[in-house]
């Protein structure tokens, strides 16, 4: 039998380590970069296109080279603040301010002529700045909306328990624990490779919600029915076996998840690429907070222990 | 064997029968249907966002002219060649956004000046340098007397082209309304035997062969009159745009409360080689992804496992029969979700099996287990897809709060995988393993996962 419950404040410490690591990562991208993420041009405005190199002198081409020279040759044509990104197979991604599609072909072939490149815009995305800001604040609506639906879902779902807001918070809690550490990794993505969040990375992370969500029903459904079922007075006790029972269950969905996923990571191509790792750290976040976090929050809540959430406070009794 | 059983397998094979009937082969036309709708991001093309500035019009007839404008829209990229394009509209706080996709290849250029036309089209005539001044008469409406220039305003939405019986030629056939008619007599009294050119803007129309459209004026013209001598195309583009141009809709994006004509709120273009390409990935990571699940199962579960993956097979295939039928528009983010909505399909059988184990290992009988796997399986499952189902819907409004296609394409299909996933769960699934049980073809616990060994109290 594994003890869960026991190890809870070395799990409460653990994911205490990721969440600071994510502030600390927010303040120093915050400082870097000015602005805590590196933001997409879904909510600044902007172009982003993707080009396809095809080099007329193919032999030995290092792309990594490549690429600083086309960084050189934006930055000569007046393009000094766009990002580039490597794409892989020639392709580069960039972001730059507001260009036409007209402008961006111009753009296209002067930049073919010097780096002596056939060169395509296989993808052409403009989002004007008037939008961008409402998308922005409609991005976190939509979150803040997802989490209070969820609360009020969960409390409904155990409305027989008592203080059923309880079982709603400590979901809600682990719910914030997954997001906010998957914000912290696309945060050092962010001022380390210059990774944005765009409106899929949203769409992941309401995605997670719902994922991390499920994980949590699941484990607490089964801690209704054994609280129910009066087979043991402890509830700590009882937390654990529905851990324990529910525990092939909850790996065994995340693996099987995880393979499809990380099949779409590996050979999915760039396009969604940076989506598809929303779902995946999220899969696994997500796994992990409804066992040992939301559970365990639960046990914290019903014994009062609040110490235990105090990393390196001395055990009471 | 239970009848009901017997009526459920019936009812599943006939499902699953005609789901595969409809989607092989995938392209065959079913109900109209052909093949899978795919988005811009996977067949090639274009999307574009721009929004209408109707501050010149009345409110209340704001609705109205915005179906006018979608209509000549649609028909003027229809008229470069681009049949599928579609033209939507979409109304928000009083905004309103003309959505336009068009799919495959196109000249994105020219459909973008194509829908830039969206203005008033003036009649200019040359002064005695021979530049284009506005052509202008002076009427009265209502009682008072104005100085006009003459423009598309004052035609009749009834402009059309026809073939002349007697000379062949092509002729473009116009009304004006009352006060056009007055200004027209006029201003073709001044011309006759001059030119009229027609002006967008600054820029003259011009014909296919590049010259300037500039009609000579022959008689004078007053509630109904005719143009001769143009092509045939120019004739049925100059028709388009005169109907079109009755109102200004200045079509754009507003920007720090500027408007700024033809410039896009949204847009959007994707090469098809791009599409192509992603294809090919999304089929290549969707087989290895669900190969490796389908061995896992097998490896795992044993024969629930094998049970599971007929029934995923068959949801796999009722769920592209669904995309088809619809029709779901696939995105590459739809991909994405149709993934992750096979994962949890998977989860609604992880669940029931893990649950039947339990119950097999407390001692109970094959079927008692399965039948106690299900029922105390359900309330997780139903508990757990709900939240999916919220995070969808939440989705699907931000979907179309962005204007991002892509958002929606990945709450639509998560929304459909995962419903029909519960219903794969309940239904197959569990009418499959009580046939087996039912027919005691495989009794030996092993097969279920369940050593021998470890049931808790063998009988």
């Amino acid at each position: 039998m594994i003890d869960f419950v026991g190890r809870k404040r070395w799990f409460f410490l653990i994911s205490e380590i990721f969440v600071i690591m994510g502030i600390v990562a927010l303040v120093i991208s915050q400082i870097q970069i000015k602005s805590p993420l590196q933001l997409g041009i879904d909510f600044t405005g902007g172009t982003s296109m993707i080009l396809q190199f095809s080099p007329i002198d193919s032999h030995e081409v290092s792309w990594h080279d490549f690429q600083g020279q086309l960084r050189q040759e934006m930055a000569a044509l007046g393009y000094d603040k766009a990002r580039i990104q490597d794409a892989g197979e020639g392709n580069f991604i960039i972001y730059t301010r507001e260009i036409t599609s007209a402008e961006a072909s111009e753009l296209a072939e002067e930049l073919g002529t010097e780096l002596d490149s056939q060169v395509e815009i296989i993808d052409y995305y403009l989002v004007s700045g008037t939008v961008a800001g409402e998308t922005a604040r409609n991005a976190l609506i939509a979150v803040i909306i997802a989490a209070v639906a969820m609360l009020f879902y969960i409390v409904w779902a155990f409305r027989r328990m008592p203080s059923p807001f309880r079982w709603g918070t400590c979901a809600i809690i682990a719910l914030i624990h997954d997001v906010f550490i998957i914000i912290g990794i696309f945060s050092i993505l962010g001022w380390l490779a210059g990774v944005a969040i765009d409106a899929l990375f949203i769409t992941g992370l309401l995605a997670v919600v719902g994922y991390s969500i499920n994980n949590t029903v699941v484990v607490f459904d089964r801690i209704r029915e054994n609280v129910s079922r009066h087979i043991k007075p402890d509830f700590s006790e009882i937390v654990n076996d529905s851990l324990i029972e529910t525990l092939g269950r909850c790996l065994n969905t995340a693996l099987t998840t995880l393979f499809v996923l990380l099949a779409l990571f590996l050979f999915g191509g760039a396009t969604i690429h940076y989506f598809v790792l929303v779902l995946l750290l999220g899969v696994i976040i997500g796994t992990y907070s409804s066992i040992c976090i939301s559970s365990q929050f639960l046990v914290v809540w019903e014994r009062k222990e609040w110490r235990a959430l105090l990393p390196f406070a001395k055990r009471v009794g | 064997m239970r009848r009901g059983n017997v009526y459920l397998l019936i009812f599943i094979l006939a499902l699953f029968g005609f789901a595969l009937w409809s989607i092989v082969p995938l392209d065959k036309s079913v109900f109209g249907r052909e093949g899978l709708r795919l988005g811009l991001d996977l067949a090639g093309g274009s999307y574009l966002v721009y929004q209408a500035n109707v501050s010149d019009i009345e409110p209340e007839n704001r609705d109205e002219i915005m179906e006018g404008v979608k209509g000549v829209i649609e028909r003027r990229i229809n008229a470069l060649g681009i049949t599928e394009a579609t033209v939507q509209i979409q109304k928000q706080e009083g905004e309103y956004n003309i959505v336009i996709q068009i799919p495959g290849v196109a000249d994105i250029e020219k459909a973008k000046e194509m829908v830039g036309l969206f203005t008033v089209l003036e009649f200019r005539e040359q002064d005695s340098e021979g530049n284009w001044v506005p052509a202008t008469g002076t009427v009265t409406v209502n009682g008072e007397e104005k100085e006009l220039v003459l423009s598309s305003r004052y035609f009749k939405e009834n402009t059309y082209v026809t073939v002349s019986q007697t000379t062949a030629e092509t002729l473009l056939i116009f009304e004006m309304d009352e006060t056009g008619a007055k200004l027209f007599k006029q201003i073709s009294t001044r011309l006759i035997g001059k030119q009229l050119a027609i002006f967008l803007g600054d820029d003259p129309l011009r014909g296919e062969d590049g010259h300037i459209i500039a009609p000579r004026v022959n008689d004078v013209i007053e509630d109904k009159g005719q143009i001769e001598g143009l092509s045939l195309v120019d004739a049925q583009e100059l028709s388009l745009v005169l109907n079109a141009g009755r109102i200004d809709v200045p079509l754009g994006s507003w920007a720090d409360g500027e408007f700024e004509p033809s410039i896009p709120l949204y847009e959007r273009t994707v090469s098809a080689t791009l599409g192509r390409d992603s294809i090919q990935k999304s089929i290549l990571a969707a087989v290895i992804g669900i190969v490796l699940l389908l061995v896992f199962m097998l490896v795992y579960y044993r024969l629930p496992g094998l049970v599971a993956c007929l029934s995923l097979g068959i949801y796999g295939v009722v769920l592209l029969a669904i995309f088809k039928l619809v029709p779901v528009t696939l995105t590459l983010p739809g991909v994405a979700g149709f993934i992750l909505s096979l994962g949890m399909a998977v989860d609604a059988n992880v669940l029931i099996f893990e649950r039947t184990k339990e119950e097999l290992r407390g001692g109970r009988s094959l079927g008692a287990a399965v039948e106690a796997g299900f029922n105390r399986a359900w309330t997780a499952i139903r508990d757990s897809n709900i939240t999916t189902f919220i995070a969808c819907l939440i989705l699907f409004w931000l979907g179309g709060e962005l204007g991002a296609l892509m958002v929606r394409g990945f709450a639509v299909t998560l929304f459909i995988g995962v419903a029909l996933s519960m219903f794969t769960a309940i239904t197959v699934t569990r009418t499959f393993l009580r046939l087996i049980i039912g027919s005691q073809v495989v009794t030996n616990l092993a097969a279920y996962g369940v050593p021998a060994q470890t049931v808790r109290n063998t009988k």
